[in-house]
């Protein structure tokens, strides 16, 4: 099997934990220290910002206008909106600027 | 959606209306599941192993951030970690919905934690709130539908993405860093967002630049998840119980 195969098992084993793992443990207890929930309640934010913030090192002009196109759009619109209005605008500025 | 179906005890009828809450779910997450297929193929996945995943996994902002490592030629475990880290949030769903269903069978409720997605929590805790009992059922119905039309569209992504001929041109290689930064200004409102943000991305492009890729990552999210920690209790907005 291959390597993508195995990382997919493990990829599937690590989110099934994820999902059970609250009911098993984080149940027994019966209030989660603040600063632990403080720091579980900033782990999305933090982990999908580092897979943007070094994309911005060699972004160009037109990766750059697509993430501010982004980031104001979702400031109104839902997920889908602001996703389609940055694909937009970077597939538009990659026809002048490549 | 706000139809209130008067529930007869038949579980058949608890089904129906769970697969009816379903639906917006099943709309709202049809164009990530495509996006998905066609950005795995992108990124080297063969048509199965898009379909596997969605299959296994389940979870389409850590799916995203699997594929994008995986394009990266990042070290196996550590996309793996990645994985883990995207979806830990579940750990709280599972810690509150567990309470729900706690009267289920045991291989019901093995199978209900599988499809414990974002909505499926959300729905679920409503229903739980308004004091309504969460049936295995409805549960079921709820969830389902979502889960099929999730691996079948990616799947179709998939296919569909094999066919693009020019990929730069049409921006396929940047889709994913501006759905990701869709994905953190939708965290906009919590507690600490800013901070946090702010944090991440400068330990992660500082790490990038001296100790390199894969690091970035976890270096960067170890960074806005300390903070977070490290910020007075009364900055997080967390009660203290």
């Amino acid at each position: 099997m291959s390597t993508t195969f195995w990382i997919i098992i493990a990829g599937a084993i690590a989110t099934y934990l994820t999902r059970i793992g609250g009911h098993l443990v984080i149940s027994r207890f019966d209030n989660i220290h603040p600063r632990v929930e403080a720091g579980l309640n900033a782990v999305p934010a933090a982990v999908l910002t580092t897979l943007v913030a070094p994309e911005l090192l060699h972004a160009g002009p037109a990766e750059w206008a697509a993430l501010v196109v982004t980031a104001a759009v979702s400031l109104r619109g839902g997920l889908m909106a602001m996703f389609l209005a940055g694909a937009a605008v970077l597939i538009l500025a990659r026809q002048f600027v490549g | 959606m706000a139809t209130d179906v008067i529930s007869e005890s038949g579980g058949k009828s608890d089904f129906w209306q769970g697969v009816r809450l379903s639906m917006p779910v099943v709309v709202a997450s049809a164009p990530f599941a495509v996006l998905f297929g066609a950005l795995a193929v992108d990124q080297g996945f063969t048509v199965f192993e898009a379909f596997l995943m969605s299959a296994l996994v389940f979870g389409g902002a850590s799916q995203m951030v699997g594929i994008q490592l995986f394009g990266q030629h990042v070290a196996p475990w550590l996309i793996v970690l990645s994985i883990f880290a995207v979806n830990f949030r579940h750990v709280l769903y599972s810690a509150g919905i567990g309470r729900r269903i706690a009267h289920w069978p045991v291989l019901s409720q093995a199978l209900g934690y599988f499809i414990l997605t974002d909505p499926q929590y959300a729905v679920a805790e409503a229903r739980a709130q308004s004091g309504q009992t969460v049936g295995f059922a409805w549960y079921l119905g709820l969830g389902l539908p979502v889960y099929v039309f999730w691996i079948v569209e990616s799947a179709l992504g998939a296919l569909f993405g094999k066919l693009i001929p020019n990929a730069h041109a049409l921006g396929i290689d940047f889709l994913l860093p501006i759905y990701f930064l869709g994905l953190v200004m939708g965290f906009r409102k919590r507690p600490l967002w800013l901070p946090v943000v702010v944090a991440s991305a400068c330990a992660s492009i500082i790490a990038y630049k001296t100790v390199g890729s894969p690091w970035h990552v976890s270096i960067g999210a170890v960074a806005g998840v300390l903070l977070a920690v490290i910020l007075p209790p009364h900055h997080s907005g967390v009660e203290t119980r």
